[in-house]
């Protein structure tokens, strides 16, 4: 039998579920493995206290046959979402030491379907980043090395989450996902994560970055397991005004393995400039398995794609700017003192703030000015519209689209470090997808020249996960990805 | 209002900003109590001091409120309004935005009513209604270093009311200030106590030369906590205006404060150094769409307002529009004065009542008329008491005042104090005859031609029935004994 940590969320149900083994053995083998991957700065607190109890609790109601969809599976927590007296960091000094006394909607959501938590995981600080290396706490690496040994990042904003599921750490993590963070660092480290429709996950509770855009979701080792754990994370919660009040379907019994008749939409917008020969392959490997299993390509135009990064670039820190002005050394976190009222925000914000946090709050600021609103904010929500019709367009003559995730392979800890373009450019294929609030998954595709994971991405119409699932399973099945970091 | 400057003839212009608190036990965005003085920080949810993640949801009350506030306005509630975010740092602002509404208000286009001296009305409109968060409160005196904030009011709903410029003088200004405090009493919406901040008001003040057309530059006055007080600043700041202008300097775009005890307004901060706000719509909120029929409900559950009441007053209770105006101020006068009026042959005598004995008396009790020792069901048994000849109209003002002093009912104090009118003409002719028999000369005097003497009679017989004789009986007897 493989060890503990080695086994699918599936697997542990129904292996918990059979009395094979206890929670409690499942929680230590995973304290275990965590321990020993300390060097990947994964984690920013780990609570191995919270997840003895947590799998005591689940080893009762197991004995009961009271278990949840998540009983006893280990879990790790993004630290952009609040925990019950738990420290909260967003990744960002700012939060330092934060306890918030609340537990975010999802996160309870998951704790009441069984769940246990390992710990916090390490980000890009307020999920601002494509690398994970603008957290306070440190850059999070990637467990997968190129071939001339060089540590990579894991991707971002989600980069502890990414590398935490892909070195077998924790059994399933939560990430958000607001222009890619949960899709570009899936496909940097092998492993799938889906963002849902915007509405589908509440955002009560998760420390906003762009409210418009923001959306949580599961990264786990396969696509099963990413349907397990987002039925337990989603549904309508009355706290968040932009919450959808749909019933939540059952997302792994949507994945009945047959998409003949499917029609796939490739854009050929998404065939960009100087994209890699190798993804450019993939795409087409893509391609050429979902025909093979009965699905019907078609190529659709979005038009606006190439004024999506800008849009995003002009939303996002908008709607930052404002989100971040909480975090004035008033009422909680960090406070530098002053002089004057002025002073002690000046001091706090910049002492608080990392430079990419401050790049952003500026940014932000600075289209929201007056004089500048009309042509940067507005004529961004005027394309973000644009964006999305080109969307409802395509639905007209496919069910599900299929692109690359990535322009890239995983790069080198301090590469594009300096140059913020080329960091932007990373979430080309995925930022359309928030803009206009669809689900998309990256999905384990293959392996680059050097040896490194590549994914495919599938986006869906608004709230047809189902689909995404039933198609992710079968790209799963037809790329049967099994390659591990460090093998 | 017309100043009379050096250089000529000025005209004030004034618009007013309205900041009404919403009558609602939560706030706008959260659950918290709303309520008026709490223990400091005693009313503060997760959301009003902006923590981490945490979302606004609309109460839908306070939307109620707002929508039956337009209607009261003549105004159009729009079916679809959007909030947007005000954004600047300040300490007792905890998110660092208010939520507000700012392109799209839920409620545009409406007008007030206002009454002028001399039964004279004038039509000031209502340019928009919006919803918005207040702050919470900075606390200067607490410690010599720190401020402290008190966040029980962040977040609380209120209404930003704002006048056109149709605002001609400070009793305009006043009257408008009356009317509109008086129609969101009467639905509810707000309790227009601007003493305890839960109405408050800026105005707008600008002049220019009678005749010309253009606007000229307005002075922001802000919260002046008194109905009174708003008046005297527009005047102050009118005059000052002039002064100004007519001495070849410009007006400054500004916002400036009252200054009570000094009785001026002076500078607070410059427009050219104001916030850039940065408003957008705020994304934690989806546009509020109203329902038509929820409206339609609203509307057909609408209170009678005070116009409409007034009008009513004068038609059916034939009362002179003062009087009627007098009495509709409040609501809670109006039913007093319905209630006592009601079924009543002479139903200005009702009104004559209300305003003169009761209101006189209340006045001096200081209370208002909710909490009047004399009822309305007992002002009305008074009132039933003269109409049926029980007791004259001099003994019902002794008898009113007991009620004032005790709180009874008019019949049980005649019973206890006799002071039934006496009616009985047998008791009224020995009275007369008493007192002709000892005032014989009188009578010759009388007699010889002196008849202003007759009052001095009707004083001596009243005296003589301790006030209890019907005076008209008395009147009708004595003439005839005399000239007998």
């Amino acid at each position: 039998m493989s060890a503990l940590n080695d086994l699918t969320i599936a697997q542990l149900r129904d292996g918990l579920t059979a009395r094979k083994f206890s929670a409690r053995e499942v929680a230590d083998a995973y304290l275990a493995a965590m321990e020993k991957q300390r060097g990947l700065n994964a984690f920013i607190l780990e609570t191995p206290d919270v997840a003895r109890a947590q799998a005591a609790a689940s080893d009762a109601k197991l004995a009961k046959g009271e278990a949840g969809a998540l009983e006893g599976v280990p879990l790790g927590i993004k630290d952009l979402f609040c925990t019950k007296d738990v420290q909260t960091t967003a990744g960002s000094h700012i939060l330092e030491g934060f306890k918030p006394p609340y537990e975010s909607t999802v996160s309870q959501n998951l704790f009441d379907a069984g769940a246990v938590m390992l710990g916090k995981l390490n980000l890009d600080e307020f999920a601002m980043g494509s690398a994970n290396i603008t957290s306070y706490f440190g850059p999070v690496k990637n467990p997968w090395k190129r071939k001339d040994g060089k540590d990579l990042v894991p991707g971002g904003s989600s980069g502890g989450s990414a590398a935490s599921v892909a070195a077998h750490i924790v059994a399933g993590a939560t990430g958000t996902d607001t222009g890619g963070s949960i899709r570009q660092p899936a496909s940097f480290t092998g492993i799938v994560g889906i963002k849902p429709t915007y509405g589908r996950c509440s955002r009560w509770g998760i420390v906003a970055f762009a409210s418009s855009l923001d959306q949580a979701g599961p990264m786990t080792r396969d696509v099963r397991d990413a349907a397990i754990m987002l039925g337990a994370m989603a549904g309508h919660d009355v706290k968040d005004s932009t919450s959808v009040p749909l019933p939540v379907p059952n997302y792994e019994a949507a994945m009945t393995g047959d998409i003949r008749g499917l029609r796939f939409g490739i854009p050929k917008e998404y065939r960009v400039d100087g994209m890699p020969a190798e993804i450019e392959k993939l795409w087409q490997q893509g391609i050429d398995w979902m025909k093979a299993a009965g699905a019907e390509p078609v190529e659709i135009s979005l038009p606006h794609t190439k004024y999506a990064l800008p849009t995003y670039y002009i939303i996002a820190p908008a709607e930052a700017s404002s989100n971040l002005a909480r975090y004035d050394g008033v009422r909680y976190g960090l406070r530098v003192p002053g002089n004057t009222l002025d002073e002690m925000y000046e001091n706090t914000r910049a002492a608080g703030f990392g430079a990419e946090v401050r790049r952003r709050i500026l940014i932000g600021t600075y289209v929201l000015s007056a004089g500048y609103y009309d042509a940067y904010y507005l004529k961004a929500q005027k394309v973000r519209t644009l964006i999305f019709q080109d969307f409802q367009e395509a639905w007209k003559k496919c069910d599900v689209i299929l692109t690359p995730t990535a322009p890239s392979a995983a790069f080198g800890i301090g590469d594009k470090a300096d140059d913020p373009i080329a960091m932007y450019l990373n979430d080309v294929f995925t930022v359309p997808v928030n803009l206009a609030g669809l689900p998309g998954m990256s999905v384990p595709a293959g392996l680059s020249g050097d040896g490194l994971p590549l994914g495919l991405q599938l986006i869906g119409k608004p709230f047809d996960e189902p689909t995404l699932f039933r198609v992710g399973g079968v790209l799963e099945t037809a790329a049967n990805f099994k390659a591990r970091p460090g093998a | 209002m017309i100043i009379e400057g050096k250089t000529g003839t000025w005209e004030i212009v004034v618009g007013l900003e309205v900041h009404a608190q919403v009558v609602s036990q939560s706030k706008l965005f959260s659950g918290a109590s709303a309520t008026y003085g709490g223990e400091p920080n005693a009313q503060v949810s997760l959301v009003d001091a902006a923590f981490p993640g945490m979302l606004p949801v609309i109460n839908g009350y306070v939307v109620e409120q707002a929508i039956k506030t337009g209607l009261g306005i003549e105004a159009t509630v729009n079916e679809v309004s959007v909030f947007d975010r005000k954004n600047y740092f300040y300490a007792d602002l905890p998110q660092g935005y208010q939520i507000s509404q700012y392109t799209r208000p839920i409620v545009s286009g409406g007008r007030l009513v206002i009454d002028l001296p001399g039964d004279r009305t004038k039509t000031i409109g209502v340019t928009r209604l919006h919803l918005e968060q207040d702050a919470g409160k900075s606390m200067h005196d607490q410690s010599p270093t720190k401020s402290y904030i008190d966040l029980n009011r962040s977040g609380v709903a209120l209404m930003e009311i704002v006048s056109e410029p149709d605002i001609r003088s400070p009793e305009e200004a006043g009257a408008y200030l009356k009317k509109l405090r008086a129609i969101l009493r009467y639905l509810g919406t707000c309790d227009g106590n601007m003493e305890e901040g839960s109405m408050r008001c800026d105005a707008n003040v600008s002049v220019r030369k009678v005749g010309v057309t253009e606007f000229g530059t307005r002075n922001e006055i802000k919260n002046v906590n008194s109905i009174r007080h708003v008046m005297q600043a527009i005047e102050y700041e009118a005059n000052r205006q002039v002064e100004a202008l007519e001495a070849g300097e410009t007006i400054r775009q500004e916002t400036r404060l009252w200054d009570v005890a000094r009785g001026v307004t002076r500078s607070m901060r410059s427009k050219e150094h104001a916030h850039d706000y940065r408003y957008f719509p705020d994304p934690d909120l989806l546009p509020l769409i109203l329902d038509p029929k929820a409206i339609a409900r609203i509307k057909a559950a609408m209170p009678e307002l005070p116009d409409a009441k007034k009008a009513r007053f004068v038609e059916a209770y034939k009362l002179s529009p003062y009087d009627a105006g007098v009495l509709v101020a409040e609501q809670e006068q109006a039913d007093f004065f319905e209630t006592v009026a009601k079924g009543r042959k002479d139903p200005k005598l009702a009104a004559n009542w209300v305003i003169v004995e009761l209101f006189g008396a209340l006045n001096k009790k200081g209370v208002d008329v909710t909490n009047s020792p004399v009822s309305a069901k007992n002002l009305a048994g008074l009132l039933d008491l003269i109409e049926n000849e029980t007791i004259s109209g001099r003994i019902a003002k002794d008898v009113f005042q007991f009620m004032v002093e005790t709180g009874k009912d008019a019949a049980s104090i005649v019973a206890e104090k006799g002071l039934v009118q006496v009616t009985d003409t047998g008791a009224i002719d020995a009275a007369i005859a008493k007192v002709m028999a000892e005032n014989a000369a009188k009578v010759e005097e009388y007699r010889a031609g002196k008849t202003t003497l007759f009052g001095w009679f009707v004083g001596q017989v009243m005296k003589g029935t301790g006030g209890k004789a019907n005076p008209a009986k008395v009147n009708e007897i004595l003439k005839a004994k005399l000239s007998g």
